[in-house]
């Protein structure tokens, strides 16, 4: 079913998305908590594995804050992504989302104004610390931002997407970390992120079936192109290819969550 | 039975074992302020979230503007406004931006927006709160900008969900002022869930719920007219015994509610002295007179529809 009869689209899309804006700007410490956590995880883990950092298959003067570079990027959409969505439970809790959902909005409107919202808020804050790329080595120039851009929207939507199918069911914020703990960050672990799996190792397996893994890939190979030689790290078209599936699944599930749940607030 | 802005036709609703509403019909005629009164639990909130399309029904149906709440819920949505109990704005939000939202969630927008917009908050007075964060105002300020938030789309029927609860007795007047500026300048149909008989009394006319079933629906003055007598109410020192002596020297049907004794007869006020006089020093105090919608209620329930709730500062209710 698409958009029902009698029910509005654009509009509602419109003001979910300004909505997350605006209280965005107003709470100006979720800026520093989604930005910050990041930050520091890269300096202080890069700058702990110092200069003895070496990858067979990789170019032979990567550094291991540069390494780590795009999986920073990736971490900062992932908590901006999904903290962004705690508003979704914000939103119960408050009241506000009855009255969204008594609307005569269909619910792939309202799933697309909440997340369009949060990977606005998440592509923002990757761009911000991306501007810190030269700092690391790490190549920023307009041929790459060319493929950063679809590359933080896709992995920035999907990661939306997956914050707001943890926080739909959810009466309140309290749980909302210890599924991040359990079933969030360990897909960033094994995205490749931290460290590269090795051809010998079970974690390869993981990383291949991981669909942040291939998020991971697609902001790296963003930076370096798919020239450079990268250890596993799949192709650039091939990474966003699968974000794009993992996304559109991620929209998918959101709105039979919606659907099936609307009835029960 | 078509035709009513909002009808229910044998409506059902079970929570596993529990039946929440049993065989609920009745029908609000057009540009009516239709009360549904019972007590906590007595089955209105469910019934309120079925016709606000929150809740499907186990069995039977529910229209609104001719729309099934089921099948045809969003055209449903398109001719509803509604004023939930706990708020739904946004308390981050300016009372302007929690109407704009809300007007473009109804596919409003642009000029004819922001007009309606002034106009609403105008007639609700909030105008002059326009760029105020909701959080900073009162309780029944924010029930003003949560009622003209739903009526900015313009809706046939207006579904309010306890509004007065929570509402200091100002705001509560207030309240109750708005909703009869309502009923005189629109033709909008108002149904209103509350547990309070004055607010039901104010109502054109009210169906009384009591453990999910519909006990009668009509206007107050024909409800309090289904008791053919006056009620008398008498406080004594033993409430049992003055019952049961009642019974057996007057032969009235005589019961004890909250230590209180009450009897419907005709005539009331003339039998006052009557008794004082036939038990000297039992009766504290007597009260004679018309029934009232909670004489209705204990009438068709034997049950007290419930003492006034208490507000406590956590704002949440107790019952006295």
């Amino acid at each position: 079913m698409s958009a029902a009869a009698g029910s509005h689209f654009w509009g509602p899309v419109f003001a979910l998305w300004q909505r997350d804006m605006v209280r965005f700007l107003r709470q100006k410490n979720r800026i520093i908590g989604a930005l910050g956590a990041p930050l520091v995880f890269w300096v202080l883990i890069g700058s702990g594995v110092g200069p003895g950092f070496r990858l067979p298959g990789w170019p032979a003067d990567m550094t291991y804050l540069a390494y780590f570079f795009p999986g920073t990027v990736v971490l900062i959409l992932l908590f901006t992504a999904v903290f962004s969505t705690i508003s979704v439970i914000e939103d119960r809790r408050e009241g506000f989302l009855q009255g969204v959902l008594v609307a005569p909005v269909a619910p792939e409107a309202i799933v697309l104004g909440k997340l369009l919202g949060g990977t606005t808020l998440a592509v923002g804050q990757a761009l911000l610390f991306c501007l810190a790329a030269p700092l690391a080595g790490v190549p920023l120039d307009a041929a790459v931002l060319a493929r950063l851009l679809p590359a933080l929207f896709v992995v920035g939507f999907a990661l939306t997407g997956l914050g707001f199918l943890v926080a739909w069911p959810l009466e309140s914020t309290q749980v909302f970390p210890a599924i991040m703990n359990v079933l969030i960050m360990p897909l960033w672990l094994l995205s490749g992120a931290l460290f590269p799996a090795a051809a010998d190792s079970w974690m390869r397996y993981a990383v291949a079936v991981n669909p942040v893994a291939y998020g991971t890939a697609a902001v790296r190979r963003a930076f370096y192109g798919d020239g450079a030689a990268l250890g596993l790290v799949p192709g650039y078209g091939l990474a966003l290819s699968v974000s794009v599936v993992f996304a559109a699944v991620m929209f998918a599930l959101c709105v039979w969550m919606v659907r099936r749940r609307r009835g029960t607030v | 039975m078509t035709g009513h802005p909002v009808e229910t036709d044998r409506l059902r609703r079970v929570f596993g074992a529990r039946v929440a509403l049993d065989n609920v019909t009745f029908a609000v005629r057009e540009g009516e302020v239709f009360g549904l009164l019972g007590p906590n639990g007595g089955g209105k909130t469910t019934l309120f979230r079925i016709l606000s399309t929150m809740l499907a029904p186990s069995g039977g149906a529910a229209r609104i503007c001719g729309h099934d709440v089921e099948r045809e819920a969003a055209a449903v949505r398109s001719c509803l406004g509604v004023v939930f109990q706990s708020p739904s704005l946004d308390p981050h939000l300016t009372v302007a931006e929690n109407l704009r939202y809300g007007g473009h969630l109804y596919g409003l927008r642009g000029a004819p927006l922001e007009a309606r917009m002034r106009e609403t908050a105008e007639a609700l007075r909030v105008a002059d709160r326009w760029s105020e964060r909701v959080k900073t105002l009162s309780g029944g300020l924010q029930r003003r900008v949560e009622i003209a938030k739903s009526l900015l789309p313009r809706p046939r029927v207006l579904l309010m969900d306890e509004p007065s609860t929570g509402l200091d007795p100002v705001a509560r007047v207030d309240l109750w002022s708005i909703i009869e500026q309502l009923r005189a300048e629109s033709a909008m149909t108002v149904v209103l869930t509350t547990h309070l008989m004055e607010e039901a009394a104010r109502c054109d006319r009210a169906a009384i719920l009591h453990q999910g079933k519909l006990l009668a629906c009509d206007t107050p003055e024909a409800l309090c007219g289904m008791i053919g007598a006056d009620v008398l109410t008498l406080t004594g020192r033993e409430p049992e015994r003055l019952a049961g002596r009642l019974q057996a020297e007057f032969g009235w049907a005589a019961s004890v509610q909250d230590g209180t004794v009450r009897v419907e007869v005709p005539r009331a006020h003339e039998q006052v002295a009557r008794i004082v006089e036939a038990f000297p020093g039992e009766i504290l105090a007597v009260t004679a007179g018309r029934p009232t919608l909670e004489d209705v209620f204990v009438h068709l329930t034997g049950e007290r529809l419930g003492g006034p709730l208490l507000e406590t500062a956590g704002g949440r209710r107790k019952r006295r």
